[in-house]
Formats: structure tokens, C-alpha cells, sequence
């Protein structure tokens, strides 16, 4: 068979006419729905927490309770059930930031507490905490010499 | 060169080696799908009451080679090598599962195209004359895959629609030198073939072109075309897999019918094994339990009556891990090929 630079150019095109794409309108759709009632969802608990706690009280109070529901559900296996259909709805918001560290957590439980668990848990979090952290510091070297 | 060796890549067995038994065990999802009622076992629980997936698949090949050596007729001391591999690092999935047989092991890795590595080598060996009976097979396990190569379970992503399912399961064939058993006659060796498909979603565009190497060496050794044969089947293409196989050979001159045309002969096991609206499972099945047990569960039996004369059979897999993937690199193929005649099989044509 052909292996060449050109052959392998028009596999390419070969493979990515025969290859179907993501539905990309409906999942958008349904993204944009469950990404909304979740955060639609937050607001309620935020309004409700506001009436007994201080606005930062209630701000984290809210931040626990959407993160202690999706540890929950991606416990009993039914969070990635829901994921497959929402997708970035799912993902995006704080639940699936819950969802990114306590599945490998359950997953790599056999390898031990240390290196399994412990070692594991933030394979997926992980880099958005440091990316997070570094665009967050550039942001503030910004605001230090631009924005004041 | 070796007096059995015709063509490139081809050697045609001086006797033949007779597959003598197949077993097949697989997971729930396999059971039910439109396999379901040809498969030896089918067990329930994906743990198969093991603490781990890598023990659980252990478990599968254990308990399965075992059921093909008793098919066979035959007690595990009687097998002279045991001939496997799986998809884990190190494979250690057959290592574990075979610590009990106590026989001479070669573990083999040719990612999920492996039952045609084990097949090729058992008959080999027992062409040359080194052994009597070889036990071969090969196994993966959902879980375990997902674990190791994508993500874990209980995450909340999307699946895309290039994607394939891993079968759960094992399969292990027991070969020997006479009977009147499938007898595999010539074997079609691949060599890795890389096109430089990077989408590590997409294994049936990365895997098809190694699947074409061997069918256009192994035509040109043989002087066969794709019509001498009552079924070509492929591993784990899947829909995209064989349609671009279809497309590539025409390139190459030959025309491959795909069994939904009407008298047509080309099919994948990745397609026969799930049914992929009802399942959900994207383009199909693949693993190397994927050709293993469908071979073993539905075209064995279709050689063992003569319905299927001569089969070409060709598990194809993916040579990517995980290091290679995130370092860029791209997903070379490799695929095996092996003719089995069934009983009675069509002599001349």
C-alpha cells in the first residue's frame, strides 16, 4: 500500500468525509438547557441561603450543596449518565469540576489510598487548578500595573 | 527463504493445523446483543466477583481457556504452549489468568488484532513440529480499557460518534495437528502500517489501512481474489473502519462486497457483535476480545458445519498508548490474517 506524503493527505480526506461529525446544534442545545438549570438551580439555593447567612456565607453554602449533589450522583454511577446526554451543561458548571475529581477517585481506589485515590484524584482537575492559578496571577499582574 | 513461505508475507501450512475447539465468554452487554445465544458463557456481573477489572478479566480468560481445553476433550497438562495477550500494560490480564496453567506461555501484545497473533503463532508452532497442541486466545475488558486508555467511568463526557465500544470477554481457540476440525491453512502476516490518523476516537480510519495491506499481499501471494472466500472478516473496523477498506481496495483493484449488500462477503466483527442503535455503541465493538469471541462463538461453528468453506479472517488492532498518544505521535495499525477451510471445504474453487 501507497504510504507516501500525498497518499497520506488524501486518506485524510478520505476519512474525514466517511467519519460523521458530533451532532454539534443539538448538543449546544441541550448543553446550553442543563448548563442553564443548573445554574438556574444555584440561583434558588443562593436566594435561600440568603435569607439566614451573610452574601459569602451563602455564595459557598451554595458552591457545597451543587458539589455534594454531582459527588453524590457520580457515586451512584448516574452522573455520567446524565453527562452523556448534557455534555459542556454538565461539565462546565462546578458539578462537573466535582464530577472531574471523584470519579478518578473512585476509579483508581484499588491502587490504594496513596497512589491510587490520593495520587489519582486530580488527573482531570488538576490542570484546571494550575492554569487556573497561573492566568489568575497574570490577570492580577495586569490589573497591578494596567488597571489601577 | 522458508520452503512454506508463498509471496511477501504468506505461508501456506504443509498439512494445515485443526482448530479443535472454541470457547467463548464474554460480559452482559455482549449477551445481549445480536450475538447473545451463540456465546459459551455469559456472565452477569462485569466484576465476575473479583475486587478489580484486571482481575475480573484475569478471571475471564482463566475460566475460559479452561472451558476450551475441556471441549477440546482434552486436560490443560496435554497442551504443549499457551499463546495470549490482552490490552493491558504488560498484559498483565493474561498473565494472572493463566498463573495456574502451568504450561509453556508466550504473551503476546498485537493490541485488539491479537487472537490473529496467537492463532498465526499456535499454528505455526505446531506446523513446524515443535508442538502437538497449542491453546491460544486473547481477551479485553471495558472497564479496564476505559481506565487505562480514556477515562474513568463515572466521568460525564460525551462519546463521539467515531467511537467504539470494548468488548468484555474472552476468547481461546485449541489447536492440534489432525481431525476433522476448521483447518487453518495459510497465514497472512501484517506488517505496521501508519497513515498518520491522530484522532485516538477514530480506530477504525487508523486501523483500516493495516487490514488492507494484509488482504492486497495476502490476494497477491495467494493469486486469490476477494470472491474465493464465503466470509472476510475483519477485527474491530467498525462501520467507518470497513467502508474505508471497501473504498481503499477499489483503489487497489479489488472489489470487497460488505454482507448488508446482498450475496456479499466482507464483514467486521466489531459490526456483528453489537447491535449499535439499540446498544449504543457508536461504530461497533472492538478490543481484542472483540474478533476473539465473535470468531469463536459464531463463525467457528459455521466452519465446523461447512456452511462457511473458507474464511479469511484478519483481527485488526491499534498500536497506540497513551504515552504516544499525548506526545503527539500518530496511531499505526497492524493486522493479521488467517485462512480458515471448514469442514468439507470448497477444494479448487
Amino acid at each position: 500500500m501507497d504510504t507516501s506524503k500525498r497518499a497520506k493527505q488524501e486518506y485524510d480526506q478520505m476519512v474525514k468525509k466517511a467519519s460523521p461529525n458530533s451532532p454539534i446544534f443539538m448538543d449546544c442545545i441541550k448543553a446550553f438547557f442543563s448548563g442553564g438549570l443548573i445554574c438556574g438551580f444555584g440561583q434558588l439555593l443562593l436566594d435561600y441561603f440568603n435569607e439566614s447567612y451573610t452574601e459569602d456565607e451563602a455564595a459557598l453554602l451554595v458552591s457545597i450543596t451543587l458539589i455534594a449533589i454531582a459527588a453524590v450522583l457520580t457515586g451512584f454511577g448516574l452522573y455520567e449518565k446524565i453527562g452523556k446526554h448534557c455534555g459542556a451543561g454538565t461539565i462546565i458548571p462546578i458539578t462537573g469540576f466535582a464530577n472531574s475529581v471523584v470519579s478518578p477517585a473512585i476509579e483508581f481506589k484499588k491502587e490504594g489510598l496513596i497512589f491510587g485515590t490520593g495520587a489519582k484524584m486530580f488527573i482531570l482537575a488538576g490542570p484546571v487548578i494550575v492554569y487556573g492559578t497561573l492566568t489568575s496571577m497574570l490577570v492580577g499582574l495586569i490589573y497591578y500595573f494596567v488597571g489601577r | 527463504m522458508g520452503a512454506k513461505k508463498i509471496g511477501k508475507q504468506t505461508v501456506r501450512l504443509s498439512e494445515g493445523v485443526r482448530i479443535i475447539s472454541a470457547a467463548s465468554t464474554v460480559s452482559k452487554k455482549e449477551g445481549e446483543g445480536p450475538l447473545g445465544k451463540y456465546f459459551d458463557k455469559v456472565i452477569e456481573d462485569s466484576m465476575f466477583g473479583e475486587k478489580s477489572w484486571e482481575l475480573a478479566e484475569s478471571r475471564f480468560i482463566r475460566e475460559n481457556m479452561e472451558l476450551a481445553v475441556q471441549k477440546a476433550g482434552l486436560k490443560m497438562k496435554d497442551i504443549d504452549y499457551l499463546l495470549c495477550g490482552d490490552l493491558l500494560n504488560q498484559c498483565i490480564a493474561s498473565t494472572f489468568g493463566t498463573i495456574d496453567f502451568q504450561i509453556p506461555f508466550f504473551g503476546l501484545y498485537g493490541a485488539c488484532s491479537t487472537m490473529g497473533e496467537s492463532m498465526s503463532l499456535g499454528a505455526m508452532l505446531i506446523d513446524g513440529g515443535f508442538a502437538n497442541h497449542t491453546l491460544v486466545g486473547a481477551s479485553s475488558h471495558f472497564c479496564g480499557a476505559e481506565k487505562q486508555f480514556r477515562a474513568p467511568l463515572s466521568l460525564g463526557n460525551q462519546r463521539p460518534p467515531t467511537s467504539s465500544w470494548t468488548v468484555t470477554g474472552d476468547g481461546a481457540v485449541v489447536l492440534a495437528k489432525k481431525g476433522n476440525f476448521p483447518c487453518i491453512t495459510e497465514i497472512t502476516t501484517g506488517k505496521v502500517m501508519d497513515m498518520g490518523i491522530t484522532d485516538a476516537n477514530n480506530m477504525g480510519a487508523a486501523m483500516a489501512p493495516a487490514a488492507v495491506d494484509v488482504l492486497v499481499n495476502h490476494f497477491q501471494d495467494t493469486g486469490r481474489t476477494p470472491q474465493d472466500y464465503d466470509v472476510i472478516a475483519t477485527g474491530d473496523l467498525g462501520d467507518i473502519g470497513r467502508n474505508l477498506v471497501v473504498e481503499l481496495m477499489k483503489k487497489e483493484g479489488y472489489t470487497m462486497y460488505p454482507t448488508n449488500d446482498k450475496g456479499g462477503q466482507f464483514t467486521d466483527c466489531g459490526i456483528e457483535i453489537f447491535d449499535k442503535n439499540a446498544q449504543d455503541t457508536h461504530c461497533g465493538g472492538s478490543g481484542c476480545a472483540c474478533s476473539a469471541v465473535t470468531f469463536c462463538a459464531f463463525f467457528y461453528p459455521k466452519l465446523m458445519s461447512g456452511e462457511i468453506g473458507r474464511m479469511l479472517f484478519i483481527p485488526t488492532g491499534a498500536l497506540l498508548s497513551t504515552t504516544s498518544s499525548q506526545q503527539g505521535q500518530s496511531i499505526p495499525g497492524i493486522a493479521h490474517g488467517v485462512v480458515i477451510e471448514g469442514c468439507g471445504g470448497k477444494e479448487g474453487k
